[in-house]
């Protein structure tokens, strides 16, 4: 029985509660990257993906790659939440020893597929994982989330040529279109509109979606499925800081640390 | 030195090969013995030693154009899905460019990638110093878990590439492009991590990698007029280095010239002082390499010369070395009176 969207509504105002609690006890962390890409982790972990969370190096599986790695504490969260991990282990996110490391790695955290960290690395692994089913006439999906900010790093483009001249139909790009970047508005700083467009002259298949509608972004993942010879991008429209209201649309929220006060506000606009 | 099966350098005319065609004859090797190898260029197989494996394997052949990036990035998610993979480009451009990638995606990830940097140290020859790659060996090496080789020969380079195959973790090869003295034979010992005595000698020790193991060997002869016994080690890996060999030759012979076809910093001579800093006992040492300077344009033996690389050279910097070991053992005597 899969959840229905309202249950996975439910389950992101979990795990977006999980990001305050995690940055708030590690005294660090992003939150505003986090809790904008919390949708996309829900509608992937508990709907989209074929997966195992007993097997988390079960080969068929389909790969998670987090190209927007200071997202960590969403994952982590939905990683948790989704049995991979105990969710008290939350409470070790940046800690001396924990199995949860600032940034994934995938030798210390299960459920974790590439060890990511520096930014715009992600589409390229992803990629490579594509080529390695496709060569063993495997069936299962590539899945790698980005964020919008990352794609001033070249690295992400010369990916995108990959992809498309390989046809990689089994890849499936994410962009978390928040707009924000630690610095400010992407659009300020260098401007990455018209983002749809870009990907499309890179022959991609883009679909543009609401990245907070949950039924929107369902639609959206079977869509990329059916795709047949080229690789799809969901340009997914989000709010950085979404759920809680102080923090929606302000870059300082990128990797601010939270007090108690208001740690307390923002999880009562999450209760 | 019959049971290394080395070729008698002094007495027959030498072969010469580039280092890279050996790359391309252990790739070959490699797949024809159906390891389920991927090699990948960035748009430089004509140079780099891929165009004829990607003749004979075009399945097993990935060119990416040039991204370097992209290339590094790609085979990691080859070798996360189980891949053995061997990428391939000019060493500036994969130790170089695609630094951050080999460190953050491949070393992080503690990943089975070969990275294989052709036309490296000055064998570029012509195409001058800023195609040169002088600093590979020393940013490799910095990267945790990775292993470091720089083959003496084309035949060492055909050993080396195999040898990778079956290594965890990461691995930095550095081939050349210009055609260099073929001293080894195929029965020439060659195990990863434990360099290769080729000469016996107490006196003094020349610890060399790559083409230079060829003039180390020559500056030895050149000793040997002078009464002298000079050990000569071939020091293929850089990382891990043969500390045993390293620290035998320190007690041993009292005396080090290291030499290399790249920067005197941080690369082979590098690693040999950091080993024998943390000894007891000091021991002069002498690197030999290029000083902290970009190469330029010339062919690959007039750059050997220009850059103070040649056998000569490196026979200077064995007598200075034991003038100092020289003055080092009367200091110690002295000590030892008072």
């Amino acid at each position: 029985m899969s959840p229905t969207p309202i249950e996975l509504r439910d389950i992101a105002k979990v795990v977006r509660r999980d990001v305050l609690t995690m940055v708030l006890e590690a005294g660090s962390g992003h939150i505003g990257g986090s809790l904008s890409a919390v949708d996309v982790l829900v509608a992937l972990y508990w709907e989209v993906m074929r997966l195992n969370p007993e097997r988390p190096h079960w080969e068929e599986r389909d790969r998670f790659i987090l190209s927007k790695a200071h997202a960590a504490p969403a994952l982590y969260a939905a990683l948790a939440r989704r049995g991979y991990i105990d969710v008290k282990a939350l409470l070790t996110f940046r800690k001396l020893r924990s199995q949860l490391q600032g940034f994934p790695d995938m030798h210390k955290t299960p459920g974790i597929d590439a060890s990511v960290g520096s930014p715009g690395q992600g589409l390229s692994i992803a990629n490579g994982i594509a080529m390695a089913a496709r060569r063993d006439g495997r069936s299962f999906r590539v899945y790698c989330l980005m964020g919008d900010g990352e794609a001033h790093e070249g690295q992400v483009w010369e990916a995108g040529m990959t992809a498309a001249h390989h046809g990689l139909d089994n890849v499936c790009a994410i962009i978390d279109r928040n707009r924000m970047m630690g610095d400010g508005s992407t659009e300020d700083i260098v401007a990455l509109s018209p983002l749809e467009d870009k990907w499309r002259t890179f022959n991609w298949h883009v679909i543009g979606v609401d990245g907070h509608n949950i039924e929107q972004l369902l639609a959206a993942f079977s869509e990329a499925a059916s795709v047949k010879g080229q690789p799809t991008v969901l340009v997914a429209k989000t709010v950085k800081g979404k759920g809680v209201p102080f923090m929606e649309n302000k870059p300082e929220w990128h990797d601010r640390t939270l007090t108690e006060e208001l740690y307390e506000e923002a999880m009562k606009a999450l209760s | 030195m019959a049971e290394m099966g080395l070729v008698d350098i002094h007495h027959s005319v030498v072969e010469t090969e580039a280092t890279n065609r050996g790359y391309e004859r252990g790739l070959i090797e490699l797949a024809e013995r159906g390891t389920d190898i991927i090699v990948m260029d960035a748009d430089l197989a004509g140079s780099s030693g891929t165009s004829g494996f990607r003749k004979r394997f075009p399945d097993r052949f990935l060119d990416i154009g040039l991204c370097e990036q992209d290339m590094i990035g790609t085979a990691a998610g080859l070798a996360l899905a189980g891949k053995c993979v061997y990428v391939t480009t000019h060493g500036m451009l994969a130790a170089g460019k695609a630094w951050d990638i080999i460190r953050s995606t491949i070393c992080y990830g503690a990943l089975n990638v070969n990275i294989c940097g052709a036309d490296a140290g000055l064998s570029s020859g012509a195409a001058g110093g800023s195609r040169q790659s002088l600093e590979d060996v020393a940013v490799m090496r910095t990267l945790p878990g990775m292993t470091v080789i720089v083959p003496a020969d084309a035949i060492e380079a055909r050993k080396a590439t195999i040898a990778a195959a079956r290594l965890p973790g990461p691995v930095y090869i550095r081939f050349a492009a210009a055609r260099v003295p073929i001293i080894t034979t195929n029965i020439t010992p060659f195990t990863v991590g434990q360099g290769g005595v080729y000469r016996q000698g107490d006196d003094a020790t020349i610890l060399s990698c790559g083409v230079l193991v060829y003039e180390a060997l020559k500056a030895a002869r050149i000793l040997e007029d002078d009464g002298l016994g000079v050990r000569v080690v071939n020091c293929h890996t850089i990382k891990p280095l043969d500390r045993a060999i390293v620290t035998r030759a320190a007690v041993e012979t009292g005396a080090l010239v290291t030499t290399e076809e790249g920067s005197t910093l941080g690369g082979l001579g590098g690693a040999v002082a950091e080993a024998l800093a943390q000894t007891a006992r000091p021991t002069p040492i002498r690197i030999v390499g290029i000083e902290d300077r970009f190469g330029e344009s010339g062919e690959h033996e007039q750059l050997l010369a220009y850059f103070g690389l040649t056998a000569r050279d490196i026979a200077s910097a064995v007598r200075e070395v034991l003038s100092r070991k020289k003055t080092l053992r009367e200091t110690e005597s002295e000590q030892r009176a008072e």
